[in-house]
């Protein structure tokens, strides 16, 4: 039995937002967007099965991962990139892109031993810049940095490990711990899952390896950096994270790269595997280079991200706060296998100008009395289409489930779009299923309102969509929260310099 | 003089709606702008509080000694130029406290006075709240959102209160009020009646001015004040109708 889907599509319209969208069609100003030159390692554009054992040479791979890459390759070959999602893309040509990039004097053979006092310093002043702590000053939080294709520094790892917590790089992990890296790779995305999956387990560039043991709380906010600096190469990391039985770890993302007059390719792969009574909360902000006012340029971002909560009584818990990229694909999922088992989708996800947006999630209800909540929120403004597509799906294992999802978007201007995809397959009659759904509107009235009271435009724009995102806003982290508040305001500033 | 306006006019999509409008208002006075409808009467109201919606094509309007027409709307509001709406906007998601906490501070900083914080700002609240009868719960609640029509017109009101403007504009403030919510939005002005503050209340009927009891009356026709007189001028419009003052007027013409 399928009990689905309806569907919603809202497309503004009216002739009274002139002065909101004269406000938005403005440059916004995106403060990532400077260069780093210094001198690199580029492979040259193209990608066939000599690149990838080039890639897997430059990091001194052990044959399984060799051979790993090399089976995805060539089930990539037989596969065609997706156009189902709401976005008009041209395809992309794959022999256009360079797979692999690297400051030269960082450490590139991918070692263990790439210590901090090697870092590149043109790369040490970038993620200075970008407010990225490297030196291990921040008491609360370690930091994997990574710069196009490799991980340039972990901080505080030492500290870790004194917990048992393994918290370093893709590339090390294969190194250091590679059965528990084959051990988990592929096993919530396995390499043949979809297209981008199957071409970033071909090409993995670099990510972040997180484990920690049984009954340990992690005391640290872990948290990875993804820059792209190089043009036109891809950055296709890998990430995976492991909660062992009775552990809590929260987990945090941010990215960003430079303003690109050409397309840059970003898809990334990551495994979330939480066993009983262990909680992951995997939080991301992603500011990724949205292109110029046509969004020529941007960061095309093509992400599978899943995790299973394996054991009974787990949790994984993704919240996002989506603002960049030109073009954005992405479905934070989650498996609920474990009995009691809890999965949480709290999202953010602005357009401005002409980005796109396809963005939701898919809860899985496989064990008993699982419960799932989708917060989901969606602000288009200037001329981007934004789209909320999600699956809850109650397999008849599932006696008990319950899901609850409410889905909000909110227009800005009258030449955007905001469209809802919700998708639900019931299994079992003991299931409960809740979706609400609004659709609201920043107009002229609202903003002639607060300026009435004295509040000024640019407040009044960024107190209004910050009221509609409260809800998940206040799941993230507390500077991870500010930093949303403070980009959700940047990506529709205006006149205000 | 805290409002002098000399020769307004104003039109919205080629319109003409206001045709020379004068009007001088002094502090603690009330004026009421009566009229039927259509004579630009909201019209007026918006142009005053900077609804760029509306071109004004000449005139002046002095506020307490500055060209009120060079002024942005956040900036008159500001200096003390305040609008009760017709129809009050809903804000989800934005907490009454968190909209007049903001706008009383930058109404604050304007008379240089420091912000308050979260605390003060309940303190200073409490009274008012109380004043328009407003629900506990007020300042947790989003802006208007859930509010039945007439809670909308209070709350504007309980801004008013809270702001303490110079200048007070009503815009059809008493439309769609039932006599409870009536006599609370009349008990609330009348409590701000001061000899610093002057008010103009546009309305459409004498329900609201029988509470209030304005110093002047004025009947909007056609875009200009045809007639202008005390509260008396209120019982004449009662007995003859705008129609009446109307063809005495276009006789007299």
């Amino acid at each position: 039995m399928a009990d689905s889907a309806q569907i919603t599509e809202l497309n503004s319209a009216g002739t009274q937002y002139q002065e909101i969208d004269s406000l938005l069609s403005k440059n916004k100003n995106y403060k990532e967007g400077f260069f780093t030159t210094t001198t690199v390692e580029t492979f040259a554009k193209g990608l066939d099965e000599a690149t990838v054992r080039a890639i897997s040479a430059k990091k001194n791979e052990p044959e399984w991962m060799l051979n790993f890459r090399l089976k995805a390759f060539n089930h990539w070959l037989t596969m065609e990139e997706p156009h189902w999602a709401k976005l008009l893309y041209v395809p992309l040509d794959y022999q256009e892109y360079s797979y692999y990039s690297a400051p030269e004097c960082s450490a590139c053979d991918g070692s263990a031993d790439s210590a901090e006092n090697e870092i590149d310093p043109e790369v040490a002043k970038a993620f200075a810049e970008l407010g990225v702590p490297l030196t291990g000053d921040d008491s609360n939080v370690a930091v994997d940095a990574i710069f196009d294709s490799i991980s340039v520094s972990t901080t505080k790892r030492e500290d870790l490990l004194e917990l048992g917590i393994i918290f370093c790089s893709f590339s090390e992990a294969v190194h250091d711990y590679p059965e528990l890296v084959q051990k988990y790779m592929g096993t919530v995305v396995p390499y043949h899952d979809n297209f981008f999956a199957a071409l970033n387990s071909a090409v993995a560039s670099d990510g972040t390896f997180v484990y920690i043991p049984e009954n340990v709380r992690c005391p640290l906010d872990l948290s990875t950096y993804f820059r792209i600096n190089e043009a036109k190469t891809g950055q296709f990391e890998r990430t995976i994270v492991v909660a062992d039985k009775g552990s809590y770890v929260s987990y945090l993302e941010g990215c960003s790269a430079p303003a690109r007059d050409t397309y840059q390719l970003h898809a990334a792969v990551v495994e979330v595997v939480v066993l009983e009574d262990a909680e992951v909360k995997y939080s991301t902000v992603q500011n990724w280079y949205p292109g110029d006012d046509d969004c020529q340029g941007g960061i095309l971002n093509f992400v599978t991200k899943r995790g299973i909560c394996e054991g009974k009584n787990s949790k994984l818990s993704w919240t996002q706060a989506e603002t960049g990229s030109a073009i954005t694909w992405k479905y934070p999922s989650c498996i609920l296998k474990g009995d009691n088992s809890i999965g949480e989708f709290y999202s953010v996800a602005l357009t401005n100008r002409r980005q796109q947006a396809d963005t939701g999630t898919k809860m899985i209800h496989i064990g008993k009395n699982t419960s799932s909540t989708i917060i989901a929120k969606g602000l288009s403004a200037g001329r981007s289409e934004n789209t909320y597509r999600g699956l809850v799906k109650i397999l008849p294992s599932a006696d008990g489930a319950r899901n609850f999802t409410q889905c909000d978007s909110m227009l800005i201007g009258n030449q955007c779009g905001a469209h809802t995809f919700p998708y639900i397959e019931v299994e079992n009659a003991t299931a409960q299923v809740e979706h609400e759904a609004t659709t609201s509107r920043i107009g002229d009235d609202q903003l002639f309102y607060c300026k009435q009271r004295g509040i000024s435009e640019q407040d009044a724009i960024s107190m209004i969509v910050n009221g509609f995102c409260k809800d998940v806003l206040s799941e993230l982290p507390l500077e991870f929260a500010q930093e949303a508040e403070e980009l959700l305001s940047l990506s529709l500033e205006g006149s205000v310099g | 003089m805290l409002l002098k306006v000399e020769n307004l006019q104003a039109k919205i999509d080629e319109k003409q709606i206001l045709k020379g409008l004068n009007l001088e208002v002094k502090a603690g006075e009330v004026h009421a702008i009566m009229g039927p409808n259509g004579a630009g009467k909201s019209t007026l109201a918006s142009v005053l509080a900077g609804r760029d919606d509306y071109e004004v094509t000449a005139g002046t309007v002095d506020f307490d000694g500055e060209d009120l027409l060079e002024l942005a709307p956040d900036e008159r509001a500001r200096k003390g130029l305040f609008l009760a709406f017709q129809y009050p906007v809903e804000i989800p998601g934005v907490s009454n406290k968190l909209f007049m906490q903001t706008a009383l501070n930058g109404v604050r900083a304007e008379q240089g006075l420091p912000p308050l914080d979260m605390f003060d700002f309940d303190e200073y609240a409490k009274d008012k709240i109380e004043l328009l009868d407003m629900r506990a719960d007020l300042l947790e609640r989003s802006v208007n959102v859930g509010f039945s029509g007439g809670e909308k017109k209070r709350n504007d009101i309980f801004q008013m209160a809270l702001l303490a403007p110079k200048l007070c504009i009503l815009d059809e403030t008493d439309s769609g009020l039932d006599i409870d919510a009536l006599g609370l939005v009349a008990n609330g002005i009348n409590t701000l009646r001061s000899p610093d503050r002057g008010f103009i209340v546009v309305t459409h009927y004498q329900r609201l001015l029988n509470y209030i009891k304005p110093d002047h009356v004025h009947v909007l026709y056609n875009g200009q004040i045809i007639k202008s007189g005390g509260f008396e001028l209120v019982h004449e419009l009662e007995e003859f109708g705008y129609d009446g003052i109307v063809q005495k007027h276009e006789q007299a013409q």
